[in-house]
């Protein structure tokens, strides 16, 4: 029976009851428990399956080592899976279910694996699903995914909030037990800017349960007065609930916040991730005990003897009221000291150890504990919960000496320094032979940018276990840490713990040492995964040696819990197996994070409105409350048309289109990329940015240009205006204009760094408006100002002026073939002229049109679209744009590699247009098959399709494609695949020019 | 010719920090490189201020209505100005720098901009900026992003100016609300 104690309990409030629900049970706690410490004080010992074997399991640690008893947590939009109970708070109202069972935690069908456990070893994914292959996907897979598995994936949209913070600071403490606290005063003295973060709500760590006493007094006073200390330290930041999971290069360190996990719904966000910029980092993360590997190990009520204790002190909970204790080492005896102080029985120690001397033992023997040297528990008793336990010597084999009944057992095989954050960013270890454990290497530590350590661990985390070693350890790496910030030390009161006359401990990895097959079967690892000490042996036995490769094999550490309790005795027992020395097999790589980071800290504000920057024109609003239907086009959502009612998207698209080609249409065309280019260089540079000469376009004309990368290969395109003597604005696609942007100044600044050349971005600067159609002058006109006639302002020409009392420039260019104007005005008054443009053009049967229309029509002119004819690998060339290639110039970007043999090859695929003998529309991305296969077995090509479309106009598909020799082959039928890649269909190869071939239409 | 309107005519939003978008605010580009012949008394002319020193604005009156410069690198300054002051600031920018390599653009239509005022002002900005704000001095700039989005900032007049690009002017707002929320205090 575990229970609530009537006294005692130091973190909880015996005042404020507090009811939950586990598996629909109602249950009563306090505040301040974890939810694992009133599991056990209503006595719920099983709270979980195994994953594998389906095994009973119950609470074995006391906080984020737990393997065992993680819950789901919370309902609907609050439900999350794999809640570890150790660390979650209590709040009125919880509500918890156990995971991985079926069809309930007390009766769970898959226990049967345990019975087969036999037929399930290490690997036996590997061995056993791999045929016949079909079987993976339909039979095996389902099966092993309805078994295992932890949690339930939550379906209703998280209810709650989350956000990150940005944080700088000379020195990141991370851990608020004694030696971080230390550490802290000593910095914060120094001056440093200090931020001190601790997991768990509550500072001072394991002293006030280890019973500690610093300056002749119980450690909580020390820790409370240092606190205080802290506190009035401006420099200093304290900040509880705050766990740091990662630790990056050049100091940066991140960190969860748990904000309201334990009062949801009060508003505030759930948790925040802290992104920390340190220029030191130290750790003063504690250390962990380790489990005894002994049969029967993982049954609930078999639990780290610090875990015990921490639940009778901190929340007066028994873990049972007879425990027998399990140990390699003195400090195990302080749980014995501390149960039986509670008032509980404690019917033995059983101590490995051959001789067992030291003052913690005398002090329990004091008690009237029984201590027995040289033994082992050969086996632990019961089914559902521990019931006794088997003993025997540890230097035997399992013969049974004794059996003694109990209801709990608490086991210690020593501690590991957490040396995760330590080891993130390189800290490599050593091993501590006498205390068997890794520590840091102190000639080894994570290096920042200058070569110097940047992480410094302290106290238990740098392998000084007893309070006294911690202490002295942190005031020791305080100062230190301190002197590598260039800081003075200032005069800190120094904490100093009495000594502990601790004897040595005796490495444990298998107990008892000489144990068979059937009790090593029964010998967990990893608790959360099902890995015993048999299946790593098993590992071994197979030819594994890598440390690795052994984890991924057996699948040891890979749990949630990332081993924390396994990977030592793991890869002891691997040692052993291998006969090697622990230090040669090593440990496996830590990776952030620590412990596990809720998704929805790590998406932090970027959800539903705000998960992405969308870019919004200023005639955005307009088209939305049109109903537009929006396509993305870089970060913006631009009209794709504007269906009316009862339209489908294809009959809103060709309406606009025919509309604009008979009457008049309105694009918004704000996205287009502006860049000024403005200098005494600046036709020079224009003239290598581009294929054609910009130098010579007279001011207020306009000159369609292609831009090229260093390869050769086109790269963008569009319209470039002459403003002044000196300036140029350049128009980019819509998605181009930051990179053209950034390309600019990328030659600017790094290649032609003298040029006097200026740039700037403009393109948010103004809307820009295409009017288009044959009624476009006429409806311009309607709003006067300006001479808009083909003479004042001919075709490829631009004029400034006053539009309908709007300062407006009005370029005459078109990407449609119809009469055209597009005109800029500044951003602020675009949704205004678009508006008197509209009231203006209504009897003209103006209408919007959207980039769908803007597509259709430009291919039915056969104008390129930039990521539609161009791929990354295709060269103006190919495209017939040779006109705008000048061969005047000594070099523009893109010269030299369009030289390149294989550019310059006239085997090249070129563009042509296709019109299909039926009149059907060739299907997207289809290609022209030639005869024969290539070195791969797939069918040859010799040209494929890259724009196709219905065209409204023609009543025909059109397409634009590339074709081997294509300009070659005018008239000629070709044949490409179909969608359906079952028929083939028939096109003739012919101009890609379809409409208004001569251009008239444009130039009116 | 109709009134410049700003990207969210002025929408606002009170956390435990007050957030408002502020404008339309004359703004000019004004790229030069120090030294350029006939620079300092340009600025003076068009703006009646001096120039700044490396990342920082120099600012006097409102936040809303004054007249600043602030440093943007090292041959590019941002003059912000009362919008209808634009263009005879533009004018006398083209008079002091005629015959010198300049270039100086209204970009007044391409920002959008943000106060957030308060005393806990700097919290909203510390969730969503990677600046350290403790170290920010009086008058400093700083370009730098908001989450996912280039923004540059200054504090002063109780609390803190941000420019970003117009067309992400709601996706701002959506981050300095979410930010300012009540009970999102970072203390």
């Amino acid at each position: 029976m575990s229970t609530r104690l009537a006294k005692g309990g130091r973190l909880i409030d015996r005042s404020a009851g507090m009811e939950f629900t586990f598996n629909g049970k109602r249950m009563r706690g306090f505040a301040g428990d974890t939810l694992a410490a009133a599991l056990l004080a209503n006595d719920q010992m099983l709270v979980g399956r195994s994953f594998k074997y389906h095994r009973p399991r119950g609470i074995v640690a006391s906080g984020a080592e737990e393997p065992n008893a993680l819950v789901n947590l919370g309902t609907g939009a609050r439900l999350e899976p794999n809640q570890r109970t150790t660390t979650t708070e209590l709040f009125d109202g919880l509500a918890a279910t156990s995971q991985n069972h079926w069809p309930s935690l007390e009766l769970d069908i898959g226990v049967l694996n345990n019975a087969f456990a036999r037929f399930l070893p290490a690997g036996f994914y590997y061995k056993t699903f791999m045929h016949p292959r079909p079987f993976w996907k339909h039979v095996f897979e389902p099966v092993i995914r309805q078994s295992a598995g932890l949690g339930k994936v939550p379906t209703d949209p998280d209810a709650d909030r989350y956000e990150q913070a940005y944080a700088y600071c000379d020195l990141l403490v991370v851990g608020g037990g004694v030696a971080g606290l230390q550490a802290a005063r000593i910095a914060g003295a120094s001056g440093a800017r200090v931020i001190v973060l601790e997991q768990s709500p509550h500072w001072g760590g394991r002293a006030p349960v280890d019973g500690d006493v610093i300056d002749g007094a119980p450690a909580a006073d020390w820790i409370n007065a240092t606190l205080q200390a802290l506190e009035k330290m401006e420099n200093v930041t304290l900040r509880s609930r705050t766990m740091a999971h990662g630790v990056f290069d050049h100091g940066y360190v991140l960190a969860e916040e748990r904000v309201a996990d334990h009062t949801p719904g009060d508003g505030r966000p759930r948790k925040r991730l802290w992104r920390i910029r340190a220029a030191k980092v130290l750790t003063a993360t504690g250390a962990i005990e380790r489990p005894l590997s002994f049969a029967g190990n993982d049954l609930p009520g078999v639990m780290l003897a610090s875990a015990a204790r921490d639940y009778v002190v901190n929340w007066a909970v028994s873990p049972g009221d007879r425990t027998v204790v399990v140990t390699n080492n003195d400090d195990a005896y302080r749980t014995a000291i501390a149960l039986v102080e509670a008032g509980l029985s404690v019917p033995a120690v059983i101590d490995a150890r051959a001789e067992v001397t030291g003052a913690l033992p005398a002090r329990a023997r004091a008690l009237g504990i029984a201590v027995h040297a040289g033994r082992a528990v050969v086996k632990v008793k019961g089914g559902k919960r521990v019931t006794g336990v088997s003993i025997g010597l540890q230097a035997g084999e399992g013969a049974v000496l004794d059996e003694i009944s109990c209801d709990a057992v608490a086991m210690s095989g020593g501690w590991s320094p957490v040396v995760h954050l330590y080891s993130h960013c390189g800290g490599k270890l050593t091993w501590d032979r006498k205390r068997a454990m890794f520590r840091p290497d102190p000639d080894r530590p994570p290096l920042t940018h200058d070569g110097s350590p940047l992480v410094y661990p302290a106290g238990a985390a740098n392998g000084a276990l007893s309070a006294a070693e911690a202490l002295a350890d942190a005031v020791e790496t305080g100062l230190v840490a301190v002197k590598a910030l260039g800081l003075k030390p200032g005069t800190t009161p120094l904490g100093r713990a009495e000594p502990a006359d601790e004897a040595p401990m005796d490495p444990v990895w298998i107990m008892p040492q000489g144990a068979g097959a059937a009790l090593k079967a029964k010998m967990w690892l990893d608790y959360q995964n099902d890995v015993k000490v048999s299946d790593v042996q098993l590992a071994a036995r197979e030819g594994y040696q890598s440390v690795e490769h052994t984890k991924r094999y057996t699948t040891l550490g890979m749990a949630t819990d990332q081993g924390k309790l396994s990977n030592i005795n793991g890869l002891a027992v691997l040692a052993g197996a291998l006969s090697e020395d622990i230090p040669a097999v090593g440990t496996t790589t830590f990776r952030p994070p620590y412990t596990p980071v809720t998704l929805g800290a790590l998406a932090g504000e970027a959800r539903g409105e705000i998960f992405q920057p969308l870019r919004r024109t200023p005639m955005q609003d307009w088209h939305q409350a049109q109903g537009a239907y929006l396509e993305p086009v870089g970060l913006w959502r631009r009209p794709y048309c504007y269906p009316r009612a009862g339209e489908t998207h294809e009959q809103a698209v060709h309406r606009e289109i025919l509309n604009t080609r008979s009457n008049v249409g309105m694009l918004d065309a704000s996205t287009l990329g502006k860049i000024l280019v403005k200098g005494p260089d600046a036709g020079r540079f224009m003239d290598m940015l581009y294929t054609n000469v910009m130098s010579t376009l007279p001011v207020g004309k306009c000159r369609y240009g292609l831009m090229c990368n260093e390869q050769g290969f086109l790269s963008d395109d569009g319209v470039v205006v002459r403003l002044s003597d000196d300036s140029w604005l350049c128009h980019t696609t819509s998605g181009g204009a930051d990179r053209i942007h950034a390309w600019m100044e990328d030659w600017l600044q790094c290649e032609w760094w003298d040029w006097q050349v200026f740039t700037a971005n403009l393109t948010e600067q103004f809307a820009q408006i295409a009017v288009v159609g044959p009624k476009a002058r006429q409806l311009l006109e309607r709003l006067g100002g300006m001479d808009l006639s083909k003479e004042a302002l001919p075709f490829m020409s631009f004029a400034e002026g006053t539009l309908g009392g709007f300062p407006v420039r009005a370029y005459r260019i078109s990407f449609s073939g119809e009469l055209s104007y597009e005109l800029a005005v500044p951003a602020g008054q675009g949704a205004a002229l678009w508006a008197a443009l509209l009231a203006a053009g209504a009897d003209l049967g103006l209408q919007p049109y959207g980039t769908e229309a803007m597509h259709v029509m430009r291919a039915e002119k056969g104008f390129i679209m930039i990521g539609d004819e161009t791929d990354g690998t295709v060269i103006p060339q190919d495209l017939g744009l040779d006109w705008a290639i000048s061969k005047k110039k000594a070099d523009y970007l893109g010269k030299r590699g369009q030289e390149r043999s294989f550019l310059a090859s006239p085997e090249r695929w070129k563009l042509v247009g296709f019109e299909t003998l039926d009149g059907s529309v060739i299907a997207d991305g289809a290609y022209v098959p030639a005869p024969g296969v290539n070195g791969n077995g797939q069918r040859n090509v010799q040209g494929r399709v890259t724009s196709t479309y219905l065209s409204p106009t023609l009543k025909k598909g059109i397409a634009m494609g590339l074709l081997k020799n294509g300009p070659g082959r005018m008239g000629e039928i070709v044949e490409f695949t179909t969608a359906d890649g079952k028929g083939m269909v028939q096109a003739r190869v012919t101009s890609p020019v379809f409409y208004d071939p001569k251009g008239e239409k444009q130039d009116v | 010719m109709s009134e410049p309107v700003t990207a969210l005519q002025g929408a606002s939003f009170d956390g435990f920090a007050r957030v408002r978008e502020i404008g339309p605010l004359g703004m000019i580009t004004l790229r030069a490189k120090a030294g350029t012949k006939g620079l300092d008394k340009a600025v003076k002319a068009a703006l009646g201020l001096a120039l700044p020193a490396p990342r920082r604005m120099v600012w006097e009156g409102p936040a809303d209505a004054g007249r600043g410069i602030g440093w943007m690198g090292p041959d590019e300054f941002l003059l912000v100005l009362p919008h209808a002051d634009l263009p005879a600031a533009l004018a006398a920018l083209e008079a002091g720098l005629q015959g010198s390599h300049y270039l100086a653009v209204d970009v007044s239509d391409a920002r959008c901009v943000f106060r957030i005022e308060g005393e806990t002002a700097d919290q909203v900005l510390r969730k969503l900026m990677p600046v350290d704000f403790d170290r920010l001095e009086p008058g400093e700039l700083r370009r730098s992003r908001a989450a996912q989005v280039p923004a540059a900032i200054w504090a002063g007049e109780g609390g803190f100016t941000l420019v970003a690009f117009r067309s992400v002017a709601g996706y701002v707002m959506g981050l300095l609300s979410h930010s300012a929320q009540p009970g999102s205090e970072l203390n």
